[in-house]
C-alpha cells in the first residue's frame, strides 16, 4: 500500500527525522493560506500522487487533454506563482513516466518551505529478498533516477544488510555517512536521522522508504526532501491507522471491490477475461492465451477455497470491462472441488445471462462429475482438457486473436 | 528415499484445533501421512478425531516433539502469530532433537515477521522451514506416502522426477504433466511466493542431486525477485540431473501485485523473459506453455537416456 509525500512526511515528522515545513492542500485557497503560514521567500509546489517522475511530468486538461503546464513539481518564488501553478495542477492530469499515457488525476497538493540546499543524496530502505533482510541503500548522487545510477556507476550505491537480531548498529550506520562524504556535525545529524528512519521502517511494517533527495543543507542539517513511503499489506491487522492514510483514487475501484470479496483481480489490455484458481496458474493461463495470438483482459486469482458466490462476483467483475469477448475458466481443483466449480459456473452464466463465449477447463478433485454437470447443461460452455487446448478454443472462438 | 521428509515422517500439525487445520490434518491422515498429533496452545490435553482415530494436543511444540519425537511440524496458524509459531517449532526442534521440518502454509504473513523467523531459524542448522504461503511438501509412498500440506494428495504418485515450485495449483499442473508421460515423483516442494521465505531452489535442486531416488527435475518459477537466475547459475555448475523448467508471469505489467505478494516486477527486475533466458543458458529445457511440460521432460529424460 502506498501513501502520499504528505503523509509520508507528517509519518518521518511524527518519528523525529528532519522534514521542511509543509501543508496539505486540496484547493487554490488553501495554497494561498498556506503561503501565507509557511512565510518562506521560496515555497515547492507539488503534486501529490502515487508514482514518480513528479517533477518531469506534463499536466493535461481531463476532459480536451490540452497542455497545461510542464512539471508537477513548481517553485514558486511569490503568492502569485503559487496561485498559478496551484491552479495549473490541481483537477488536471499529470503524466509521468510512472502513470502511463492515461496520467493520474491531482486533488492533493503539498506545499513546503524552501531550504538552502548544498548536496543532495539518495537514501532507501527497504526489504532485500535475497539476503532476506532490511538493506540501506544510499548515493551522493541524490536527485535523479536511481536506476541510473545503479547502471551507469554502481560504485556509488553503498548498501548495508540489517541483521534483524541487533538492528542497525552504530559501526554500520557511521561506516555509511562516511561513506557518503560526511563528516563533523553532518554525520551526526545524519546518523540520529538514520536512526530513527529504521525504526520508524520496522514499527510501522514499510516495505520502502525512499527518500531522494535528502539534502545536506548549507547549516549541516540532514533533512528528507521527498518521501516514497509503502507499507506491508500483509501487517494491516495491526495497523488501524492505515484506513486513514489509504487514497481509494489511486487504486482501481474494482481492484478493490474484488479484493473485499477475496478476489485477487489485475485488469489488463485484452480481451478475453480469465478466472483461475492460484496465482501462478493464473499468471500462467494470461500467458498461454498471449502465447495462442490472444491478448487476457485480466489477472483473477478466485483463491484455495472459492464457493459459488465468488465464482459468480468473479464473473461479474470480468464482464464489467467492455473489452471482454471471451472467457476462459481454468480450475486445477485441490481442496476445491471440480464439481462446485461447474455448479458455480453455469448458475453464474445463468444469474448473468452471459452472451460471450465460455470456455471451461477442469482438472483434478471430482473433475468427471465436473466435466459431466458441463456437458448436460443446455448453455453454450466449451469444456477443454488441458490448458493449451483452452487457450487455443478461446482465441478461435472470439475470431483469432489481437483487439 | 527422497528429500527431506520419508514416507513414513512423524508429522505435527500446529493448530490442529482450528477450521483449517483440523480439514487439512484429516486429509492429510487419508491420504496415509504418520500424523501422531498436535500443538494448539491453552488446548493441551484434549484430543482431535481425524478420519475416526483419536489424536492428542499439545500446549507447546516442546511438549509435543519431545512426546511423539516427531520429525516435522506443518503450520496453519493465523497470519499474526504465524511467525512466532515458526519460531517456536524451531527452538523446540532445536533443543529436543537439533533437527526437524518446518512447513508453513499460512499466507498472509507481515514480510517483516518472515525477516524475523527466517533469521531465527537461521541459527538453528539442524532444522529446515519451507514456505510460508505454499502448498507444502509430498512425498507419494508406495502406499499413502508423507503428505505435508494442502496438496490434493490423489494425483500423485511415487515415482523418479523432483519438483519445485513457487507456485500451489501451477505445481499441481506440473505433477499431473510428470503423470501424463507416466512418471511419478520422488518429492515435490512449493517454497511458496513471498518476498521472504524459508528453504530456495538452490536447497531442492542441491537436495535432489544427492537424491538417488530422483532422476530428473521440474522447476516453476514466477516473476519477482531474482531466486530462478541464482538457481540457473548454481545448475549451471552444480547439477548432472536432466532439469525441466517453466517461469509464470510473461504477460504480467510491471509494477503491479500478481495475487503473491512476491510476484510483482520492479524496477525493471524480475520479468519471465530475463528467467526464461536465464534457465536456458543454464541448460534447462524450457516449456514456453505448462501444458507442454510433460512432453519437454519426456525429451530430456530420452537423451539422457532415461527413456
Amino acid at each position: 500500500m502506498n501513501i502520499h509525500e504528505y503523509q509520508g512526511k507528517e509519518l518521518l515528522r511524527a518519528n523525529g527525522v528532519p522534514v521542511l515545513d509543509g501543508v496539505h492542500c486540496k484547493t487554490v485557497e488553501e495554497a494561498l493560506d498556506a503561503y501565507d503560514l509557511l512565510n518562506s521567500k521560496v515555497v515547492a509546489v507539488k503534486s501529490q500522487i502515487h508514482a514518480g517522475g513528479r517533477g518531469k511530468g506534463t499536466l493535461y486538461n481531463p476532459k480536451t487533454r490540452d497542455h497545461v503546464m510542464d512539471g508537477g513539481v513548481k517553485i514558486a518564488f511569490s503568492k502569485d506563482e503559487v496561485k498559478s501553478y496551484s491552479e495549473n495542477i490541481l483537477g488536471n492530469i499529470l503524466v509521468t513516466i510512472q502513470t502511463g499515457d492515461e496520467g493520474k488525476l491531482v486533488s492533493n497538493l503539498y506545499i513546503e518551505s524552501g531550504c538552502d540546499i548544498e548536496h543532495e543524496f539518495y537514501l532507501a530502505l527497504l526489504v532485500d529478498r535475497e539476503n532476506k533482510a532490511v538493506m540501506i541503500m544510499a548515493s551522493t548522487e541524490g536527485g535523479m533516477n536511481i536506476e541510473d545510477v545503479a547502471h551507469e556507476t554502481p560504485e556509488l550505491i553503498h548498501k548495508i544488510t540489517i541483521d534483524p537480531n541487533s538492528g542497525l548498529m552504530g559501526f554500520q550506520n557511521r561506516d555509511l555517512g562516511i561513506a557518503l562524504g560526511l563528516s563533523g556535525k553532518a554525520l551526526k545529524s545524519f546518523m540520529k536521522m538514520l536512526v530513527r528512519m529504521y525504526q520508524m521502517f520496522v514499527s510501522n511494517d514499510c516495505t520502502m522508504v525512499e527518500i531522494n533527495p535528502l539534502v545536506k543543507t548549507k547549516s549541516d542539517d540532514i533533512v528528507a526532501l521527498d518521501a516514497k513511503v509503502s507499507f506491508d499489506e500483509n501487517a494491516e491487522f495491526r495497523h488501524k491507522d492505515w484506513d486513514s492514510l489509504r487514497d481509494l483514487n489511486e487504486e482501481e475501484d474494482v481492484e478493490v471491490r474484488a479484493k473485499e470479496s477475496g478476489l485477487s483481480y489485475v485488469k489488463l489490455d485484452g480481451n478475453i477475461g480469465c478466472l483461475v484458481n492460484g496465482a501462478g496458474l493464473a499468471m500462467a493461463t494470461m500467458d498461454v492465451i498471449k502465447l495462442y495470438g490472444g491478448e487476457p483482459a485480466n489477472f483473477l486469482d478466485v483463491g484455495g477455497g472459492a464457493n459459488e458466490e465468488q465464482v459468480k462476483t468473479a464473473f461479474s467483475i470480468i464482464l464489467e470491462d467492455p473489452n471482454v469477448k471471451g472467457i476462459l475458466v481454468n480450475i486445477f481443483g485441490g481442496i476445491m472441488r471440480c464439481d462446485i466449480i461447474a455448479r458455480g459456473v453455469i448458475a453464474a452464466t445463468e444469474a448473468l445471462s452471459l452472451e460471450v463465449p465460455l470456455v471451461v477447463r477442469l482438472a483434478g478433485t471430482n473433475v468427471g462429475e465436473g466435466k459431466e454437470i458441463l456437458s448436460k447443461s443446455t448453455l453454450n460452455i466449451h469444456p477443454a482438457d488441458d490448458l493449451a487446448e483452452g487457450a487455443q478454443k478461446i482465441v478461435a472462438l472470439i475470431g483469432g486473436g489481437g483487439q | 528415499m527422497a528429500i527431506w521428509i520419508e514416507e513414513d515422517a512423524k508429522v505435527l500439525v500446529q493448530g490442529i484445533t482450528g477450521k483449517q487445520g483440523m480439514f487439512h490434518a484429516d486429509k492429510m491422515v487419508e491420504y496415509g501421512t504418520n500424523i501422531v498429533g498436535g500443538c494448539t496452545p491453552g488446548k493441551g490435553g484434549q484430543t482431535v478425531e481425524l478420519q475416526g482415530s483419536n489424536y492428542p494436543v499439545w500446549n507447546s511444540m516442546t511438549e509435543a516433539i519431545t512426546e511423539t519425537d516427531a520429525d516435522a511440524t506443518v503450520i496453519y496458524v493465523p497470519p499474526p502469530f504465524a511467525g512466532e509459531a515458526i519460531m517456536e517449532a524451531a527452538d523446540a526442534f532445536d533443543n529436543v532433537k537439533g533437527e526437524g521440518v518446518i512447513v508453513c502454509i499460512t499466507e498472509g504473513i507481515p514480510t517483516l515477521d518472515m525477516v524475523k523467523a527466517v533469521a531465527y531459524v537461521y541459527n538453528r542448522p539442524g532444522v529446515r522451514l519451507i514456505g510460508p504461503n505454499c502448498p507444502g511438501i509430498i512425498t507419494p509412498g508406495d502406499t499413502g506416502g508423507a503428505k505435508i500440506g494442502i496438496m490434493p494428495g490423489h494425483i500423485h504418485a511415487k515415482g523418479r522426477i523432483g519438483i519445485v515450485s513457487k507456485s500451489g495449483t501451477l505445481t499441481y499442473e506440473a505433477v499431473a504433466q510428470t503423470m501424463s508421460i507416466d512418471e511419478g515423483q520422488s518429492t515435490c516442494i512449493g517454497i511458496g511466493g513471498d518476498p521472504v521465505n524459508g528453504t530456495g531452489f538452490i536447497e531442492c535442486l542441491a537436495a535432489f542431486e544427492a537424491d538417488e531416488q530422483t532422476e530428473a527435475i521440474v522447476m516453476i518459477g514466477e516473476i519477482g525477485g531474482t531466486a530462478e537466475e541464482e538457481a540457473a547459475a548454481w545448475a549451471a555448475e552444480n547439477m548432472t540431473k536432466p532439469i525441466v523448467g517453466f517461469v509464470a508471469g510473461a504477460t504480467a505489467p510491471p509494477g503491479k501485485r500478481m495475487g503473491h505478494a512476491g510476484a510483482i516486477i520492479s524496477g525493471g527486475k524480475g520479468t519471465a523473459e530475463e528467467k526464461f533466458a536465464a534457465f536456458e543458458a543454464a541448460g534447462i529445457a524450457c516449456a514456453k506453455d505448462p501444458s507442454e511440460l510433460g512432453s519437454v521432460l519426456l525429451d530430456s529424460l530420452k537423451k539422457a537416456g532415461l527413456r
